[in-house]
């Protein structure tokens, strides 16, 4: 467990550099939702989540599930850096044969937990994993993370009807806030506003931060482990883009893959 | 809800399937820690609330909210759970069509789809409620196991079947009680048809309610000199073809489904044999259209799910 935030700061810089790099040589992809993820990616999985990159299938082990699964790119960063397989098997992204799939394939790629894709079912799986760790009296956690956009969808509010239900103190959601997707601001689209109101109505407890700021970001996992009786709920307020000049709050960098010349500019910005 | 339900252990001529599915789980949940159950709000009418009732911290009503009952079912299985997902087979595979292909079937996760009121003999619930197409829905989607029993015995077996089996299973449960077809010697095995009548002159191929209707019109054609052989495919998929070949060989099938033509048992069979061994067929099934209100009885009736059905196209492609 890393509480260095310098170091986690370095580590987020190598994802991110690994995001620009693995979408850019895939020639497709989804870097906005990645790049707004980074710092919550590399929280859990560098900071607080209990792993063992040498056994994915550890039963003792955290769960993440990654809901909006169009963010692969950073879970596979994070998931190579992290030591699950070689950083150099990134830049096989979206290629025929490889197990790093458009979204996430827990068939192909030892250390993904569930095969997302399909916005809207994270919440409910997870909410499976947490009541079996309550019946098999196991202490791992659950932590999902949703999208903003993704909260449109339906099953994600049966799901957190089910664990508020269920009294899911073992599970942590987390929402990438960055207000964009496909088709523009969220808020236009179809508004899930106010979040914390409706999932405080649906019984969580809930807990608004700066989803790029480490400090934050680490108490609010803490604060989500002492919440006792209920599912907590992070909403982490991000910037779709993060980090690159040019892709920051712009929804045309949710499912666009730079080219040669952007991946330049983009890694020259995030610097080594 | 309708009072069908026999004291256990008591020697009844017809039992629901849905009701031998109840009990199995019990039966299941004693043997091994690792069943859980869900529901969608319809336990009474699933017969999985036998099991909430002796195994209550193994049983999760998730509402009726059916994405969810899905989603849930599987992340139980990727933590070493063997979860029964029960519903009507309308919301199990229209309503969480997605999450049972996105959730379950893809990511090859040991979730069990168990769905009972399947097909006409919902009956007086009317069309909202038959699903005549679920069969048609499981069997497309890769990975996925479809199993249809035709009595309360062969369900029994078939609940111990696909818990033991490692991968998601769709098994399809009927509303009504149904006559006894096997008694306890009867040995299911997934995957493999079962001979109930040999015959030489032409094949019936059945599941699930219409098994009982093909025994009868067998019985019938012999009387008048034809000679059919009688398979229960209670598992649809994956088909065993080695019994189809050898119903193909009488010359002559006809398949015989509580479902659409589309899609069901009957376009499971004729794929096969176009492709391997053109044969002569019929399909007995739903053409193309939605249920009604009514009694079961009347609805198989009317929409000719019958024995008679069954004798007319085994007479009818015999003189060609």
């Amino acid at each position: 467990m890393i509480i260095d935030y310098q170091e986690l700061t370095t580590i987020a810089r190598r994802l991110r550099r690994h995001i620009i790099s693995m979408v850019g040589a895939a020639g497709s992809g989804h870097p906005g939702g990645s790049l707004s993820a980074v710092e919550i990616v590399v929280s859990l999985y560098f900071g607080v989540m209990r792993l063992d990159p040498e056994r994915p299938d550890w039963p003792q082990r955290d769960r993440f599930v990654l809901s909006k699964g169009h963010a692969a790119p950073v879970l596979y960063a994070a998931l190579a850096e992290r030591g699950y397989f070689p950083v150099e098997k990134l830049n096989t992204l979206r290629q025929l044969g490889s197990p790093l799939q458009g979204h996430p394939d827990r068939k192909a790629l030892p250390g993904v937990e569930v095969s997302t894709g399909s916005l809207g079912h994270g919440l409910t799986v997870a909410n499976g994993m947490a009541l079996a760790a309550r019946l098999d009296k196991a202490d791992y956690r659950v932590y999902v993370l949703l999208g903003d956009g993704e909260l449109q969808e339906g099953m994600g509010w049966e799901g957190a009807m089910a664990a508020a239900h269920y009294k899911l103190d073992n599970l942590t959601a987390i929402i990438d806030h960055n207000h964009l997707q496909i088709d523009g601001a969220v808020e236009e689209v179809m508004s899930p506003e106010p979040l914390a109101e409706k999932f405080r109505a649906f019984g969580w407890e809930t807990r608004t931060i700066d989803g790029h700021d480490f400090s934050q970001i680490m108490a609010a996992l803490q604060w989500a482990r002492q919440v006792q009786g209920k599912p907590a709920v992070i909403i982490a307020e991000t910037v779709k883009g993060k980090g690159v000049s040019f892709m920051e709050n712009q929804a045309g960098w949710h499912g666009k893959a730079p080219k040669a010349e952007e991946v330049e500019r983009a890694l020259a910005e995030l610097g080594d | 809800m309708d009072k069908i339900i026999s004291e256990e252990g008591v020697n009844v001529t017809k039992i629901a399937t849905r009701e031998a599915y109840g009990r199995a789980l019990v039966e299941l949940g004693r043997q091994d820690e690792r069943i859980v159950v869900l529901d969608a709000d319809l336990s009474k009418s699933t017969m999985t609330a036998f099991f909430a009732a002796e195994f209550p911290e193994r049983f999760f009503n998730m509402g009726i909210a059916e994405q969810s009952l899905m989603g849930t079912a599987a992340g139980l299985a990727l933590s070493g759970k063997i979860p029964f997902a029960s519903t009507f087979a309308v919301f199990a595979t229209g309503r969480a069509y997605e999450p049972v292909r996105n959730a379950i079937a893809y990511p090859r996760v040991n979730v069990k789809i168990a769905a009972t009121h399947a097909g006409l003999t919902v009956g007086e619930d009317g069309a909202s409620h038959q699903a005549v197409e679920d069969i048609a829905l499981m069997r497309a989607i890769p990975n996925m196991t479809v199993v249809v029993p035709a009595d309360a015995s062969e369900t029994r077996q078939a609940v111990q079947a696909i818990a033991a089996y490692d991968g998601p299973v769709y098994l399809r449960l009927g509303r009504p009680a149904v006559p006894r077809i096997y008694d306890e010697s009867y040995s299911f095995h997934l995957g493999k048809a079962h001979q109930l009548r040999p015959g030489r002159d032409a094949a019936i191929i059945a599941c699930g309610y219409m098994v009982n209707e093909a025994l009868q019109a067998a019985d019938e054609l012999l009387a008048e000199g034809i000679s059919a052989m009688v398979l229960n495919m209670s598992t649809i998929k994956p088909l065993d073809r080695e019994a189809v070949l050898a119903a193909a060989a009488t010359g002559v099938v006809v398949t015989a489904e509580e479902h659409s033509i589309i899609g069901g048992l009957g376009s499971a069979v004729a794929e096969l044999l176009a492709t391997t061994r053109p044969t002569p067929m019929a399909m007995v099934g739903i053409s193309d259209s939605f249920g009604e209100s009514g009694k079961p009885a009347e609805l198989m009736q009317k929409y000719n799910l019958t024995a008679e059905a069954i004798k007319a196209a085994v007479k009818r492609l015999k003189s060609i």
